[in-house]
């Protein structure tokens, strides 16, 4: 493949994380951000968001095993992983924790244990994707391109 | 022109021609502190980040008492922090600042990812210079440090 290829490869792939609601405009914020001084800041970032997640997934796993949940220490464990996805532009991350708030303030812990699964679920999916995306990243500069800047309204 | 008065509280804020600004910004999530830390340096300010008020209040030198650690040598110019964070709030930090002889001139500038209107002006009335939403942007980043280029003219 050669690195116009790639690129297009790239812009397909981001796009359809847009178009699926994965990722919103966030995300090119921080593509933006992205220069000579900073080449590695989304990539940085994006791990940092990882990490960061799947600790609160631990916490959050934990808190809602308890005999007796603690409902205001879930709420606080979603809303720092409500924040976090939002600030990484994780739509469907983001989305599912506000879901998730909801039943917290009502106290509904079996609404609650779903709402973790489905939590679980789209942070697993926004991850691979993310991966991916960094990893084609990796392919283009590897191959001496750049990768293309992204302007929303595509 | 009135003559000059460099250890006045009242110069804190306003930038020399030329003068860089220095951001103190406090938030407790260190993903936010990284976005929040790029975007200021993007609009050309240097940078010192805190993940707490206390530890703010402390780069502030005003945990007890002493003269300021920061604003010594190199003053800070415009504090941003996190509305909602553990142990001190970015309101109860907001407070404590403007308690303060010797920083209650330096903006502050208040974030969260919550538009609650109680909340914002909460703030605002307590003297926060402006209340932005998270996840912040460049634009909004850029305003700000327009606006405070301005101060003082």
């Amino acid at each position: 493949m050669d690195v116009g290829q790639m690129r297009r490869q790239w812009m397909d792939y981001i796009k359809s994380m847009f178009e699926e609601r994965f990722l919103d405009g966030q995300f090119l914020q921080l593509q933006q951000l992205q220069d000579e001084n900073n080449p590695e800041f989304v990539f940085e970032v994006v791990s940092l968001f990882f990490d960061d997640s799947e600790r609160i997934l631990k916490d959050l796993s934990f808190a809602l095993e308890q005999q007796s949940v603690d409902f205001k220490k879930v709420d606080a464990h979603v809303h720092q992983f409500k924040g976090s996805s939002a600030s990484i532009g994780a739509q469907g991350v983001k989305n599912a924790c506000i879901a998730f708030r909801n039943f917290c303030e009502e106290q509904n812990i079996d609404a609650c244990r779903r709402c973790l699964l489905q939590v679980k679920q789209e942070y697993f999916v926004v991850k691979n994707k993310l991966e991916t995306l960094l990893r084609l990243e990796q392919q283009i500069v590897a191959a001496g391109g750049s990768i293309p800047i992204m302007e929303l309204g595509f | 022109m009135a003559s000059a008065s460099s250890s006045s509280s009242s110069t804190n804020w306003i930038m020399e021609s030329g003068e860089i600004p220095h951001v103190l910004a406090v938030d407790d999530s260190l993903i936010d502190r990284k976005l929040v830390e790029k975007l200021l340096r993007n609009s050309s300010c240097r940078v010192t980040t805190a993940e707490n008020g206390l530890r703010a209040l402390e780069l502030l030198g005003l945990t007890n008492g002493e003269h300021s650690t920061l604003n010594g040598r190199s003053k800070v110019n415009l504090i941003i922090t996190d509305y909602c964070m553990p142990g001190m709030t970015g309101y109860e930090l907001l407070k404590k600042i403007k308690e303060s002889s010797v920083m209650r001139e330096v903006p502050v500038v208040i974030m969260s990812s919550e538009n609650i209107p109680t909340r914002i002006n909460k703030c605002l009335e307590e003297g926060a210079e402006m209340f932005m939403l998270k996840p912040l942007k460049e634009s909004d980043v850029r305003e700000l440090t327009c606006q405070l280029m301005n101060l003082g003219r």
